[in-house]
C-alpha cells in the first residue's frame, strides 16, 4: 500500500541563527557537559579486585547438586542429555545401591565438556529433579581442553563451592526427588 | 647577541629537551586520564602508583615493537619523513622563553652605545636557548609550517591511498590555516613594536617607567581566539584531525609506520601542542608575569625559577585545555574545516589588524580594541546568520511529493 501524501513529512536542514553561528555558545555547552563528566562519578569496575555483582539467574559453570544426605541429586534419566544442543553432557547410568531407597538409578559417570556447552540453559530447565544448575561462576580457565572437561566429582565439587561461599544457594528447596525418579509400578 | 658558551647552552639545551619531551610523554597519559574521566571511566591506572609510568612502558612498547618498513616504500623519504617532523618541532622550541626573560635591547645610534647596551643584556640571564632572536614569531611560524614537509614526505613515500589521502588534507588545512595564525598574531606584533617574543613579554609585564599595559588578550581577545583555533589546526588537534582521521583514513598519513618511527610521529604532534601553549602564554597571556606574584621572591635564582614555574603552568593548561576540546567537540567535515579558514577566520583576522593599525595610528586608548574585536565577533555572527558569508541562500530545488526517483514499493 502506497504511503499518503499527507503521511509524509520532508525535513530539510535546520538553519543555524545568531546563536549558533558564534560557535562559542555550542562550544560552551559541550564543555559544560564533558566538564561535568570529568570530576563526575566513574563507573569502572577495577576487576580482578573489584568482583562484578551478577545477576542470581547468570548461566556459568554447571554444578552437580547434593541432596540432603550428600548423596548426588541426579537419577541419570538423560533428559538433560537429550536437551542439550551442542551434546556436552555424557552420563553412564548405572542402578542405584539398594540402601538408596527413593530411587533406582544414579548417574556412574556424569561429564560436561564445558568447551562444547554454549550456556544456554536447557539441561537445567530439563532436569526433573533439579541436580544440574548452573552458576555464577564465570572465570573458567584451563590449561588444556582436556581439564575443560568436568567429571562428576568435579561438578559436585563446583556444588560444594559455590554453596559454601553463598554465591549460589540451591534454590529448590523441597529435599524430595521428583516422581520421574520413582520406581516404575510393579507390574 | 649573549655571549656564546658552549658548556652553558649544552645544559640548557639538554635540559630543556628533556623537559619538553618528558611533558610530551605525561600529556599523552593526560590526554588518556582526561578522556577516561569525560566518559566515566578511571583511565590507565595499572602501572606505577596511579598510572603514573605509564608513559615509560609505552616509550618502551614503542621501542621493543617489531620495526616493520613494507617493500612498496621509497625507503630515502619514508625514513626521513619522521626525522622531519621532530627535528622541525623540536627546533622551534629554541626560541621560546620558558622563564623568566630580560627584553633584548632596542637599535642604537652608535657602536659604543650598541655594545654597552649588548653588554648589559649579556649581563642578564634569559631563559631562552637563542635569546635576542629579533625574529622570533616568524621563525616559529617557519618551522611550524615546515612540520607539513613530515605530513607530506610521510604520506606520499608510503605509496599507500591512506597515507596519501592524509596527506593532502593536512597540506591544504595546514596551508590555510597558517594564514589565520600568522594574521592573527600581526596583531599583536603591531601593538608591541617587536618580533622579539621576550619583548612581547616584557610589553604585558609592569614598565620601568610605571605604566602597565596587563595581558595582551585584552586587547587582542579575538585575536586570540583565532590564533588558538589555527594553532589547534596546524597541530591537527582533534576538531580539526582529518589529516589522521582514524575511522576515514586508518591511521592518516602514519598509517605505514611502525615501532619508533610512528613514535617520533606522534611525539612532533605533542612538541607541537607544548609549543604552542608557550607561544599562547606568551603572547597573549603575559609570560611569566601571574599579577605581580612573580616578584613574590626577591632572591633571583628562586625568582627565575617562579618565573619559569608560571610560564610552564600556563603552558599545561593551555594543553589541557586542547585536551579537553579535543574530547568535547566532534571533528569537522572537510568543506566546513576550508569555509571556516578562508571564508570566516581570513577575514576576521584582516578586519582584527585594519582595526589595530586604526587604533594604532589614531592614538585611540587600548581599551578600543577590546571593543572592535566583539564588534567583528559579534558582526561575524550576524553576518553568518543572515546567510550571507558562510552559508549563501540557495535555491534549494524542492522535492515533488512521492516517492524520490528510482525507489519503489515493493507490491504485495
Amino acid at each position: 500500500m502506497p504511503l499518503a501524501e499527507s503521511d509524509v513529512r520532508w525535513v530539510g536542514e535546520p538553519k543555524l541563527g545568531f546563536w549558533e553561528q558564534l560557535y562559542l555558545p555550542a562550544v560552551v555547552d559541550g564543555l559544560k557537559t564533558t566538564v561535568g563528566h570529568l570530576f563526575g562519578p566513574k563507573r569502572t569496575e577495577q576487576y580482578p579486585e573489584q568482583e562484578p555483582k551478577l545477576p542470581p539467574n547468570y548461566r556459568g559453570v554447571h554444578r552437580l547438586n547434593r541432596d540432603e544426605a550428600g548423596r548426588v541429586k541426579c537419577v541419570a534419566c538423560y533428559m538433560c542429555a537429550t536437551a542439550c544442543p551442542a551434546h556436552c553432557i555424557d552420563i553412564v547410568a548405572a542402578p542405584a545401591p539398594p540402601e538408596w531407597t527413593d530411587r533406582e538409578k544414579y548417574p556412574e559417570t556424569f561429564v560436561i565438556d564445558e568447551l562444547r556447552c554454549i550456556y544456554c540453559g536447557m539441561c537445567e530447565e530439563a532436569c526433573p529433579v533439579d541436580a544440574i544448575e548452573l552458576t555464577t561462576l564465570y572465570d573458567l580457565t584451563g590449561l588444556s581442553r582436556e581439564q575443560m572437561v568436568f567429571d562428576k566429582e568435579k561438578l559436585l565439587s563446583v556444588f560444594d563451592t559455590t554453596t559454601g561461599a553463598g554465591t549460589d544457594p540451591v534454590r529448590t528447596r523441597a529435599g524430595r526427588l521428583s516422581p520421574s525418579s520413582e520406581p516404575p509400578p510393579a507390574r | 647577541m649573549p655571549a656564546f658558551d658552549l658548556t652553558t647552552l649544552a645544559i640548557v639545551i639538554v635540559g630543556l629537551m628533556g623537559g619538553v619531551l618528558g611533558v610530551v610523554g605525561y600529556l599523552t597519559l593526560g590526554e588518556r586520564k582526561i578522556s577516561a574521566w569525560m566518559q566515566d571511566r578511571l583511565g590507565p591506572n595499572r602501572v606505577g602508583p596511579g598510572g603514573l609510568l605509564q608513559p615509560l612502558a609505552d616509550g618502551g612498547k614503542f621501542f621493543l615493537k617489531e620495526e616493520l618498513i613494507p617493500d612498496h616504500v621509497d625507503r630515502v623519504f619514508y625514513l626521513l619523513a619522521p626525522a622531519v617532523a621532530v627535528i622541525t618541532s623540536l627546533l622551534a622550541i629554541a626560541v621560546v622563553p620558558f622563564g623568566g626573560t630580560t627584553p633584548a635591547p632596542d637599535p642604537q645610534p652608535t657602536v659604543a652605545a650598541f655594545d654597552a647596551a649588548q653588554a648589559d643584556y649579556r649581563s642578564h640571564f634569559s631563559a631562552v636557548m637563542a635569546p635576542g632572536l629579533d625574529v622570533g614569531v616568524l621563525y616559529v611560524f617557519a618551522l611550524g609550517s615546515l612540520a607539513v614537509y613530515a605530513v607530506i614526505l610521510a604520506g606520499w613515500s608510503a605509496n599507500n591511498k591512506y597515507s596519501l589521502l592524509g596527506a593532502l588534507r593536512s597540506s591544504a588545512q595546514i596551508i590555510s590555516y597558517e594564514i589565520p595564525l600568522g594574521m592573527s598574531v600581526l596583531g599583536v606584533v603591531l601593538l608591541v613594536g617587536s618580533l622579539n617574543l621576550e619583548r612581547i613579554v616584557a610589553w604585558q609585564a609592569p614598565q620601568p617607567d610605571g605604566t602597565h599595559h596587563g595581558w595582551l588578550v585584552l586587547y587582542q581577545p579575538l585575536a586570540f581566539l583565532l590564533f588558538m583555533t589555527a594553532a589547534y589546526a596546524e597541530g591537527s588537534r582533534l576538531p580539526f584531525d582529518l589529516p589522521e582521521a582514524e575511522q576515514e583514513l586508518v591511521g592518516g598519513y602514519h598509517t605505514e609506520y611502525s615501532s619508533m618511527k610512528l613514535g617520533l610521529m606522534l611525539m612532533a604532534e605533542y612538541v607541537h601542542l607544548v609549543t604552542a601553549g608557550f607561544i599562547v602564554s606568551i603572547l597573549f597571556f603575559g609570560g611569566w608575569s601571574f599579577f605581580g606574584l612573580e616578584n613574590a621572591v626577591s632572591d633571583p635564582v628562586w625568582g627565575a625559577v617562579l618565573k619559569a614555574a608560571i610560564l610552564i603552568a600556563k603552558m599545561l593548561s593551555y594543553c589541557v585545555f586542547a585536551q579537553v576540546i579535543r574530547w568535547t567537540i566532534p571533528r569537522f567535515r572537510f568543506d566546513q574545516l576550508m569555509n571556516l579558514a578562508w571564508k570566516v577566520m581570513i577575514p576576521l583576522a584582516l578586519f582584527n589588524l585594519v582595526c589595530v593599525i586604526v587604533v594604532g595610528q589614531l592614538g585611540w586608548p587600548l581599551v578600543t580594541l577590546t571593543v572592535t574585536s566583539a564588534a567583528l565577533f559579534v558582526g561575524a555572527g550576524l553576518a553568518s546568520a543572515r546567510g550571507s558569508v558562510t552559508n549563501p541562500r540557495r535555491a534549494v530545488p524542492k522535492l515533488p511529493p512521492g516517492l524520490p526517483a528510482g525507489v519503489t514499493y515493493a507490491s504485495r
